[in-house]
């Protein structure tokens, strides 16, 4: 579902934002076994630790968490990149970190 | 410092409040706040500031846990009877989160030892049972440029502020210059004091420390609010800095500490005058 949804966005769009593979990942984080809120937060946490403009990729394996998350993550202000399902259990969140206040 | 998994649990719901996150954690368990009293006011507030993950707390009182504390005292149980209010405070605290130091003050706190004591400190708290104390420690966190969160409790009302006066802000004398005469305001001995209001006050005292703490929102410095429990209302003043202020005017004419004796010598164990626990 999630796949499907950012493919068709994508495809519209020659210039805009970048492929899933394309974007340069600065830092993989291993969510998988966690549910929400500990999703959020450590996703949170490393966002916090990174520097402003570094992406960061996330990995989860709940279904609520890879909807969640990048709500959350949205709300609070970062950009969400890409959202695709990885494999038939797992969700990658591609988000890049932002500079508040 | 890297959050633990633990911590990261233990903290989750605050961390993800704007403003707070993983520094904002970290300004917590830096921070060092000093609570004077272990009473009604100083038990809710810390611990709430314990559960937040404020990483020292100091207790200050040399009073021991009495039967009729319970009512309103609620760091101590009734098995602690008997001991000491910053022991069981202690006890408490520490059994809620092991995170937190907590460092104990039993002894009298006076004109000779509070700005020793509060120095290690970066904030302070009022929670005290009497006015020698409360203007002991306002003179005090003057001299020292602590912030100090005061709160003040009587039968069915409260009273809140901060000050700060070392950053423009008024003082405890700006609105009050001397301690009122022996025997011109009740003590809660006398008059009494609801439970319920000490919490929501002591837990105000938390809420403003760990504002003050984690730099966001509101601060109560310059203004006054004043609580009333029966009707729920509340009234703010605004409060600037009295330019006539014995301790933080222009032209002070309190340059050390003053120790005022305690206005009741009736009892052993004086409980309290308006604005007291």
């Amino acid at each position: 579902m999630f796949e499907s949804e950012v493919e068709a966005g994508g495809a519209d769009k020659h210039h805009g934002v970048p492929e899933f593979q394309e974007v340069h990942v600065d830092k993989e984080l291993d969510l998988k076994g966690k549910v929400c809120p500990y999703t959020f937060v450590e996703s949170m946490l490393a966002l916090e630790e990174m520097e402003i403009g570094q992406v960061l990729r996330v990995i989860v394996d709940s279904g609520p968490s890879a909807c969640d998350v990048p709500k959350s993550l949205t709300r609070e202000g970062y950009e969400i990149l890409e959202v695709g399902k990885i494999n038939e259990t797992e969700w990658a969140i591609v988000v890049r970190n932002k500079e508040f206040e | 410092m890297k959050l633990t998994e633990e911590q990261i649990q233990r903290y989750s719901r605050q961390i993800i409040l704007p403003g707070v996150g993983g520094k904002g954690q970290r300004k917590l368990a830096e921070a060092r706040v000093f609570i004077m009293g272990a009473g009604g006011l100083g038990s809710p507030a810390a611990l709430y500031l314990a559960a937040a993950g404020v990483g020292t707390i100091g207790l200050a009182d040399s009073d021991r846990v009495e039967l009729n504390n319970l009512q309103r005292q609620i760091l101590h149980r009734t098995c602690d009877v008997g001991l000491l209010k910053v022991e069981s405070g202690k006890t408490t605290l520490e059994s809620l989160n092991p995170e937190v130091r907590v460092q104990i003050h039993p002894e009298r706190v006076t004109s000779t030892n509070v700005r020793e004591i509060i120095r290690s400190y970066d904030l302070c708290m009022d929670g005290s049972d009497n006015f020698p104390t409360r203007f002991l420690l306002n003179d005090a966190c003057y001299f020292e440029k602590k912030t100090l969160i005061s709160g003040a409790i009587l039968r069915f009302h409260g009273q809140l502020s901060t000050f700060k006066p070392h950053a423009g802000g008024h003082c405890y004398r700006c609105l009050f210059p001397e301690p009122p005469p022996p025997g011109m305001v009740p003590s809660c001995q006398e008059a009494g004091v609801l439970g319920a209001v000490a919490g929501i006050i002591g837990l105000f005292q938390a809420n403003e420390a760990l504002k003050e703490i984690l730099g966001i929102g509101q601060s109560m410095v310059g203004r006054f609010i004043e609580f009333d429990a029966l009707n729920l209302s509340f009234c703010e003043l605004k409060i600037q800095r009295n330019p006539q202020c014995p301790l933080c005017g222009e032209n002070p004419t309190i340059k050390e500490l003053i120790q005022y004796s305690q206005t009741c010598t009736l009892e052993p164990v004086v409980e309290a005058q308006w604005g007291m626990i």
